[in-house]
């Protein structure tokens, strides 16, 4: 009762997990039918591997060490795994949430056909962030594995790691379903495309924030990607404070946010 | 993304390029003229796109990360000036790869364009020329608007440098013109994505934009030899720093110039493939 | 077959979109059992009243009940017991006909046992047992319209809706859905129609209403609304590619009503072979001739005043 009052508030309609859970099966499905969206999925994992293979070690050879905030200095490769971590569960989750969501809506006209069953359009919403949130956790699971493989961060960090990734990847699909109610073409897409790789490159990813100029640094600091970079390299470099409740506030809030608008206009965009 | 107007828009290109019979234009002009009236509906998202993500490089690694590569000095150039000549040919591929990729691909499958134009008086050659021609001009743009905003950073040293834009669309028809025979193979746009991934990503990471290629492990270095971006940022780092190439010019013009011819090939058998259908 | 309280009830039903009235004040009462159907050209509001029956539009004003509820506030437990087939296949191309039927009984909250069950058995009932792990794409306009009504049964549901459903296809795979349908009710299923093909209501409606302009011009059975609005046979005159107007004229008295259409004449009789020699007395000599018993297209042209085809 208590949810449902939760859930009406903030989805403004009805929510049962049960049917959300059927509209995240129906991907997974599909997913299972292999095929090209099967090794698009899978090979999803390489993309984060490939920048830190790249960055991380070829680049990482030219830098040399990087301070850390509280003193220590650790290779260029460790200090970018974690914040890579953070990206690739940004982009795991906006590439499903909204890309294929907007495909869906739009083009399959795939939500038509479940709209005439008891699905509402907010458990459509929920059912596809669960999906990205599976694909998220895959490629953040495989990622923090490799990080630990390569002693960059603990075994026991990793798995504190692990919920911190996908809350990243939480507050980036509801954000991502709330940019794909409001795409009109695919040319949007080209924006956001800008939009999220400045985040990628700008989020304290590459070099320490502290590093950019005072504007920007508070730019800088508004934005999602950031908290979510301070979050999980906080925790993977073993710099536990109590500033990372911050962190996993913002996201929190983020999310709760992002889903409370696209559920109400995707039941204004479905429901004509 | 799309790359294209109607087909109306199709028609009237090509009834443009042959009034009475009287072949007054190359049909390869008729379809770029096709590709550029599609290409003023959509230019503001991708002159965004293709001009913003090697400008966002470029401050993100070249000046951000570029200020501790310059710390530790393992490099004999400024990491600015290293990074801006690779980023520029790295533009060629970009366009041209997604160019050549979603639109093909679509140009088959959803909107049939190829087929409107190959049962107008047009060759398969026309065709591809003609899109090419319009790929080559998207280049051409990007990389010129890349090498205005990388002057006032300090990243070039010689004239040369306004040569480096034809070394971008270069490398940009050395990767258009396999990845048109790739797209018109394909059916799913899942497997357009992969190729991105495979493709497109390792090739920008691995081919001496970010760090010399040397630095690669010995069995590595061969495969980034082989592929066209290496050799279209050794020409654009020659050109822009007036510093010697890893080997001749020629060598790496040629080579690049090699993929264009094969690709071109390969595209064309590709297309009558598909177009026989 | 009309006992109880009907299932699908509407009062002065109204959709609009903007300035544009689609629905324009229907009543309509649907009741267990029966197959109904909502006659019209396309553009009558057919399909948006359906909508609004299957709780995915909200209406903007008058009444509407559908199995007892308010569409409003019960829009997921009325949809639990409506199947839908539009018009349009839109099924899921991604997966198999089998992972479609069973992927959507899931949106119903169906055990993924049963669910695999009722897939089976209704890929048995639309002849698709064998086409069971096929994508979506390759199968024909036919096989994908049968896939799409056998979706709109995997809930087992009070009331079938079909939009348009034989739109669009061939004169083979019309009949093997027409067919299909005819056992549903036969068994009892309760379904709810649209259609622009007058052979098709029919063929499959106990009852239904004329749609044009958004609102109902007719209602009844279709042999009652054909005793109604037209007489028992109908004879159909050519006069290759002359002006008709003349010849129209020339009609009069023999049947009950002369309707000249842009490329012939209708004169409504009730019997036809005395009609047909009264034309030739009057010294007209048609280039063709046809006598047919009337059908729901004079109806409708009666009540409109135009042809379904050119509306």
């Amino acid at each position: 009762m208590v949810t449902t009052l939760v859930t009406r508030a903030v989805a403004g309609d009805e929510l049962r997990a049960r049917r959300a859970g059927a509209v995240t099966g129906r991907n997974v499905t599909a997913f299972r039918a292999g095929g090209a969206y099967w090794w698009l999925v899978i090979s999803g994992m390489a993309e984060p591997l490939l920048y830190l293979f790249a960055i991380g070690w070829g680049v990482g050879a030219l830098v040399g060490d990087m301070p850390l905030p509280d003193g220590r200095t650790v290779s260029y490769l460790t200090f970018l795994a974690p914040a890579l971590l953070a990206a690739a569960a940004m982009n795991g989750a906006v590439a499903e949430s909204t890309m294929n969501f907007f495909a869906k809506m739009k083009f399959a006209k795939l939500y038509d056909s479940v709209l005439n069953t008891p699905v509402t359009p907010v458990e459509i919403a929920f059912g596809e962030l669960g999906w990205a949130m599976m694909r998220g956790s895959m490629y953040s699971g495989a990622f923090l594995v490799l990080m630990a493989v390569m002693g960059v961060t603990t075994p026991a960090l990793a798995l504190v790691a692990f919920p911190a990734a996908l809350l990243v990847g939480f507050a980036f699909g509801a954000i991502g379903l709330a940019l794909a109610t409001v795409m009109r073409t695919w040319q949007d897409f080209d924006y956001m495309g800008v939009v999220q790789f400045a985040l990628f490159l700008f989020s304290g990813t590459f070099v320490p924030v502290s590093s950019y100029p005072v504007a920007m640094q508070v730019i800088v600091q508004l934005t999602p990607l950031y908290h979510g970079v301070e979050l999980v390299r906080g925790i993977t470099l073993d710099m536990l404070s109590w500033s990372l409740a911050w962190n996993v506030l913002y996201l929190v809030v983020v999310t709760l946010a992002g889903l409370a608008f696209a559920a109400r206009r995707m039941r204004k965009l479905l429901r004509k | 993304m799309a790359g294209g107007g109607t087909p109306a828009d199709l028609d009237a290109a090509v009834t443009a390029a042959a009034p009475q019979g009287v072949r007054a234009v190359h049909p390869a002009m008729a379809v770029l003229e096709y590709f550029l009236v599609g290409y003023k509906r959509v230019w503001r998202g991708t002159v965004f796109s293709s001009f913003a993500l090697p400008v966002l490089f470029f401050l993100g690694m070249g000046v951000a990360v570029g200020a501790y590569v310059d710390r530790g000095g393992n490099l004999d150039m400024p990491y600015l000036q290293f990074i801006a000549p690779g980023l520029l040919a790295f533009t060629g591929l970009q366009i041209a790869m997604m160019e050549s990729g979603f639109p093909v691909l679509g140009n088959f499958k959803w909107h049939k364009i190829y087929f409107g134009m190959a049962s107008a008086p047009l060759r398969v050659g026309d065709m591809l020329l003609g899109q090419l021609g319009y790929i080559s001009l998207r280049v051409l743009v990007a990389a010129t608007g890349f090498l205005l905003v990388m002057v006032p950073f300090g990243a070039i040293g010689s004239a040369w440098a306004v040569l480096t834009p034809l070394v971008a669309v270069l490398v940009g028809l050395a990767v258009a013109t396999p990845m048109f025979a790739y797209s018109a193979t394909v059916q799913s746009p899942n497997l357009m994505a992969i190729m991105f991934r495979f493709g497109m990503l390792p090739m920008m990471l691995f081919s001496g934009v970010f760090f010399p290629v040397e630095q690669l492990p010995g069995a590595l270095q061969p495969v980034a030899h082989a592929l066209p971006l290496w050799h279209g940022v050794e020409l654009s780092r020659a050109a822009a720093l007036d510093v010697n190439a890893a080997w001749p010019v020629a060598v790496h013009a040629g080579y690049l110039a090699l993929w264009c011819v094969v690709g071109f090939a390969l595209a064309r058998i590709r297309f009558i493939k598909r177009l026989a259908v | 077959m009309t006992d109880g309280a009907p299932l699908i009830s509407a009062r002065g039903l109204i959709k609009r979109f903007g300035d544009f009235t689609a629905v324009d004040g229907i009543d309509v009462d649907v009741h267990a059992g029966e197959a109904f159907g909502f006659l019209g050209p396309n553009g009558a509001g057919k399909s948006s009243t359906m909508r609004m029956i299957g709780c995915v539009s909200p209406p903007s004003g008058g009444e509407l009940r559908v199995l007892g509820m308010d569409p409003q506030r019960q829009g997921p437990d009325i949809r639990a017991r409506l199947g839908v087939c539009p018009q349009e296949d839109n099924l899921d191309q991604e997966l198999t006909a089998r992972e479609n039927l069973v992927t959507y009984a899931r949106y119903f909250g169906i055990g993924r046992k049963v669910a695999r069950q009722r897939a089976d058995e209704l890929l048995e009932f639309v002849q698709l047992s064998e086409r069971a792990g096929s994508k979506v794409e390759p199968l024909s306009g036919g096989m994908k319209r049968r896939l799409t009504i056998a979706r709109a049964l995997v809930n087992e549901p009070d009331i079938v809706m079909l939009d348009e459903p034989t739109t669009g296809l061939d004169p083979q795979a019309r009949h093997l859905v027409w067919e299909r349908l005819f056992r549903l009710k036969q068994r009892g299923t309760t379904l709810v129609l649209t259609t622009h093909y007058m052979d098709e209501a029919e063929q499959l409606c106990d009852r239904l209403v004329i749609m044009d302009g958004g609102a109902v011009a007719a209602e009844g059975s279709p042999r009652e609304l054909i005793e109604r609005y037209s007489t028992r046979e109908v004879v159909e005159l050519r006069f290759g590619t002359d002006a008709l107007e003349p010849y129209a004229s020339k009609l009069d008295g023999i049947g009950a009503r002369v309707e000249v259409l842009p490329d012939r004449i209708l004169l409504y009789a009730d019997d036809g072979d005395t009609a047909v020699p009264a034309v030739y007395e009057r010294n007209l000599t048609p280039s063709g001739v046809l006598v047919r018993r009337a059908s729901l297209e004079d109806v409708f042209l009666h009540l409109t005043g135009r042809t379904l085809v050119e509306a």
